[in-house]
């Protein structure tokens, strides 16, 4: 086990290595040149040399990718060229926190509320319950967030005008609700679905019968011997999860003008305005690595085969 | 009186077997057809397509014809379900639309084929350094979330796609939309391979040591021939599943990047982009025409859904 977790440890290093090479190959052979969009209809190009003299941008490509690596070896991530001379880090971390409020409160409620529902499904299998939650999760994973983002707006701002139509006051204002509501629809279809499944298959076995023939509570019965051993696969969808979430964070936070790292990013790719978008790109990798790291190991956890391999 | 007589047996029936021949696609189709979602689904996959194919000869408009003497019309009989702010008729735009997603899921599905076939089989089949390599480059790929990976590809390679194409002499295909298309096709391209690599690898690493290779092997029968003749027919199956909820996904992705002004640009129809035109609408008399697109994008994604558990079902029968 110790092994496996050390060469999975090892690669990630590596693998972040060859992401910043090729986001920043990519955005240095991108002819899209920077100055010009950030001078825009003043270009000058005496100017236009001064500036990318400053940035460094008229040095060679090994030059700029070593002295780069050797700057976020410091976390310096350089500054944003849009936001004239605010380094990226700076403008990166409020932004990060509010992403961040919004998935773990929407991976919360989609996640507990998700168990819940294919619990109570499996339960009451073949009611109308059950057959309620079953097109509730084929609708869950077939809506995508951007047909269902303007569905709720048009919804809770236009029809029903109880909530703001965007913004952004903080996790726990009104403007947080559809969102997190959002946010929360493809997570909670996953697990329902999959806590259904495992319910179901798990309620037929023998040990089920034991438990109940010894007399406990139907509560314990499904709580401590059914539910337990119902999540064990729920551990490997955890790296999907994390996948939906950043595309989700990315078109919620377009939609709804909420001032995120996916709206930065956004924003960064029309500008040009790379040192952002390099960062953010690295960024989400690292999250998206460490997210299938932790995946993968309690994969290794449940399942003793899979260490070998 | 001859021997089959003797036991039995009509002449003519000599040497045939009665059960009725079943290859694996009939035996397929047989329980697919029993399956009510996928057949639904496959009809509505079908009738997309056949929009796509017949866009011209079914949309009553051009998609791009503008008439500013008819603008923000109701439903009519000249335009089934209005037209926008610049006069075009949503229904021919909705039609139209058909034949992007056909188009784009046709192309970035067989260009994935493609590249995930020849470096799935080079790896499975090879093994060694080979395999190291082309495995090593699929998790790269796969440390990106797809859909950024793909705003991304899209974002850096366009203007230089342009500038090429400008290069070698096709000024017009630069100024007509068609580089997004190849824009959007490039970038999902090259995110859905190595998910398909994987899975040829796999099939082919547990097939090359099976009996029948070590028999072709010792005959003297050529790698290529070994490779497309054994072992790709007989490691299609997992990825014809994998392919057809591909697609549902392509289309997804196309209109996701159309919606986000990355992916087809207007007047390009796409349903995607015209979401996004229609959510703007959301504080007019416009509003309802949101939920055309936003129906057509929930069918299809429904459609391919219920075909691919449909055929998943089909393929693993002991699943039941």
């Amino acid at each position: 086990m110790l092994a496996y977790i050390v060469r999975r440890l090892l690669w990630l290093p590596v693998l972040l290595i060859i992401v910043s090479f090729i986001t920043f190959a990519l955005g240095y052979y991108g002819p899209a040149d920077p100055i010009v969009a950030l001078m825009g209809q003043n270009y000058d190009p005496e100017v236009a040399a001064q500036l990318a003299h400053e940035y460094g941008l008229d040095q060679p490509f090994g030059v700029q990718y070593l002295k780069y690596l050797e700057r976020v070896a410091r976390l310096d991530f350089g500054e944003s060229i849009k936001y004239r001379n605010q380094p990226v880090l700076r403008l990166l971390i409020p932004r990060l926190a509010v992403t961040i409020q919004l998935n773990v409160a929407s991976s919360f409620i989609g996640v507990s509320v998700g168990i819940a529902v294919g619990v109570i499904a499996a339960l009451r299998r073949g009611e109308l319950i059950d057959r309620l939650v079953v097109f509730g999760v084929v609708f869950g994973r077939a809506v995508p967030v951007f047909v269902a983002g303007p569905i709720l707006l048009f919804l809770f701002a236009r029809t029903i005008p109880v909530l703001p139509p965007g913004g952004w006051d903080g996790i726990f204002s009104r403007s947080a609700v559809m969102p997190v509501l959002l946010l929360s629809i493809g997570p909670m279809a996953v697990f329902a679905r999959q806590t259904r499944a495992g319910m179901l298959e798990v309620m037929g076995q023998d040990y089920i019968r034991t438990a109940r023939a010894k007399g406990l509570h139907e509560m314990t019965v499904v709580t401590v011997h059914a539910l337990r051993n119902a999540l064990i696969p729920l551990l490997t969808i955890l790296g999907f999860l994390l996948g939906s979430l950043v595309e989700g964070t990315f078109l919620t936070e377009t939609i709804f003008g909420i001032p995120g790292i996916g709206q930065f990013a956004f924003e960064a790719l029309g500008g040009r305005d790379y040192p952002v978008i390099i960062t953010v790109t690295l960024l989400v990798a690292v999250a998206y690595a460490l997210g299938n790291l932790w995946a993968d190991l309690l994969y290794g956890v449940v399942d003793p085969r899979i260490r070998q391999a | 009186m001859s021997a089959q007589a003797r036991a039995g047996l009509r002449p003519e029936t000599e040497g045939k077997i009665f059960r009725p021949r079943r290859t694996l696609w009939g035996d397929v189709w047989h329980r697919l057809r029993r399956n009510r979602p996928a057949m639904v689904g496959l009809v509505i996959i079908g009738l997309m397509y056949f929009t796509a194919i017949f866009a011209p000869l079914i949309a009553p408009y051009e998609y791009d014809k503008i008439d500013l003497e008819n603008v923000r019309a109701g439903p009519s009989r000249e335009h089934l379900l209005g037209t926008d702010e610049l006069g075009r008729d949503v229904f021919s735009r909705i039609v139209w639309a058909a034949r992007s997603a056909a188009f784009v899921s046709i192309t970035v599905t067989s260009f994935g084929l493609a590249l995930g076939t020849f470096f799935g089989a080079l790896a499975g089949y090879l093994g060694g350094w080979v395999d190291t390599l082309i495995m090593r480059l699929g998790d790269v790929l796969f440390a990106f979330p797809g859909l950024l990976f793909v705003f991304f590809i899209a974002a850096t390679i366009k203007p230089g796609l342009i500038a090429w194409v400008k290069a070698i002499g096709l000024r017009e295909l630069a100024r007509s939309g068609y580089v997004d298309y190849l824009v959007v096709i490039i970038a999902l391209g090259l995110v859905g391979w190595p998910g398909l690599a994987r899975l040829i690898r796999g099939q082919l690493l547990s097939l090359k040591r099976r009996d029948y290779i070590l028999a072709a092997q010792a005959t003297g029968v050529p790698t290529w021939r070994i490779m497309w003749r054994h072992l790709l027919p007989n490691a299609m199956p997992p990825v014809i599943v994998a392919v057809s909820g591909g697609i549902g996904g392509v289309i997804l992705s196309e209109a996701t990047l159309s919606f986000l002004g990355i992916g087809l640009q207007p007047p390009n129809p796409s349903w995607g982009a015209m979401l996004f035109q229609y959510y703007g609408y959301w504080r007019t008399e416009l509003w309802p025409l949101l939920f055309i697109p936003a129906a057509v994008l929930v069918a299809i994604v429904l459609a391919f859904n219920f075909l691919g558990d449909g055929l998943n079902e089909a393929l693993n029968p002991q699943l039941d």
